[in-house]
């Protein structure tokens, strides 16, 4: 069980990971690339300015922490990815790594509901991933560019968790539970988050054009449905080869 | 029949319920690496990926 399940979510998350890696050389990175050569430009000081009486009166931690987030604090001589080839590359790991990752949450979650893994069932809970990791917390937090303002990465991280948690249960709890009374803890799951809401810093302020932010959280929206319908129908079609298989065996 | 159908029903779902915990640890560590880890080598080479996938990156 447990080697058919690494077996089918490597090479479902490298199939998948391969081709959202391809997409995001098209879509998001470009993106990056071009709101990058905005970072650090004047627009970041200007945080500064709102340390004015409404900051003062209600002290606003997010906004240091924001501008210094901004301004990128880390190590200026840790080993990055030269931009080119080793960049592409190094975003390409990544990405299929993600990707092993989800299809194993995705087979694990699926098996502990005790559902029949099939193109459809794992196509249907992919959505689902999708809705969880992507939709939900792009509410709150929108997928953002290298440069845009934002709060504490630390109070972000942990917003998104939360929010992929709850949406996840929630989803669940809403499509599956047999009585009315979990099924409206599942609907309360689900808006939680973004009655709670995501941590945000005191102003919306980036160097980087709307325009190109726009496109972003677009694209990066289209980039995560893409990741997770693939791992979806890819998890589905090899765990139901292995069917005839197993059922000879 | 039914005792039957039982007694050999629960060892694999217990084998199931331990694979897919299995699953679960390695997949939550392999998103957590790529997603949230703080090393900035880390950081560097999974940038872009966490900024196109929106986790919080910087």
């Amino acid at each position: 069980m447990l080697n058919r399940i690494f077996w089918v979510c490597l090479l479902a998350g490298l199939i998948a990971g391969v081709l959202v890696a391809v997409v995001q050389g098209f879509t998001t990175t470009p993106l990056i690339i071009a709101a990058e050569s905005y970072e650090g430009a004047p627009a970041e000081i200007a945080p500064h300015d709102h340390a004015s009486a409404e900051a003062a009166a209600t002290p606003h931690h997010h906004g240091a922490d924001a501008v210094a987030e901004v301004g990128h604090s880390h190590d200026p001589e840790a080993w990055m990815p030269a931009d080119g080839l080793e960049r592409t590359l190094s975003t390409a790991l990544s990405t299929i790594v993600t990707a092993i990752g989800f299809a194993l949450i995705l087979v694990a979650a699926m098996t502990v509901a005790g559902e029949t893994i099939t193109p459809r069932t794992a196509t249907a809970w992919a959505v689902g991933g999708f809705l969880a990791t992507g939709l939900a917390p792009a509410l709150g937090l929108p997928p953002e560019l290298p440069g845009a303002s934002a709060a504490a990465v630390e109070a972000r991280q942990i917003w998104w968790f939360g929010t992929v948690l709850a949406t996840g249960f929630g989803l669940y709890l809403v499509a599956r539970a047999p009585s009315l009374v979990s099924r409206a803890i599942g609907a309360a799951l689900l808006v939680g988050p973004h009655v709670i809401g995501a941590p945000h810093p005191p102003v919306m302020e980036s160097p980087v054009p709307a325009e190109l932010a726009a496109q972003f959280a677009s694209a990066s929206l289209v980039v995560s449905a893409v990741l997770w319908l693939s791992i979806g129908a890819a998890v589905g079609m090899l765990w139901h080869r292995g069917e005839p298989r197993l059922a000879a065996a | 029949m039914t005792t039957q159908t039982v007694s050999t029903a629960a060892p694999a779902r217990a084998e199931a319920l331990k694979a897919a915990l299995c699953a679960l640890v390695v997949g939550a560590a392999l998103v957590f690496t790529t997603g949230f880890a703080m090393p900035d080598v880390l950081h560097n080479a999974a940038h872009d990926t966490r900024h196109a996938l929106s986790f919080p990156c910087h």
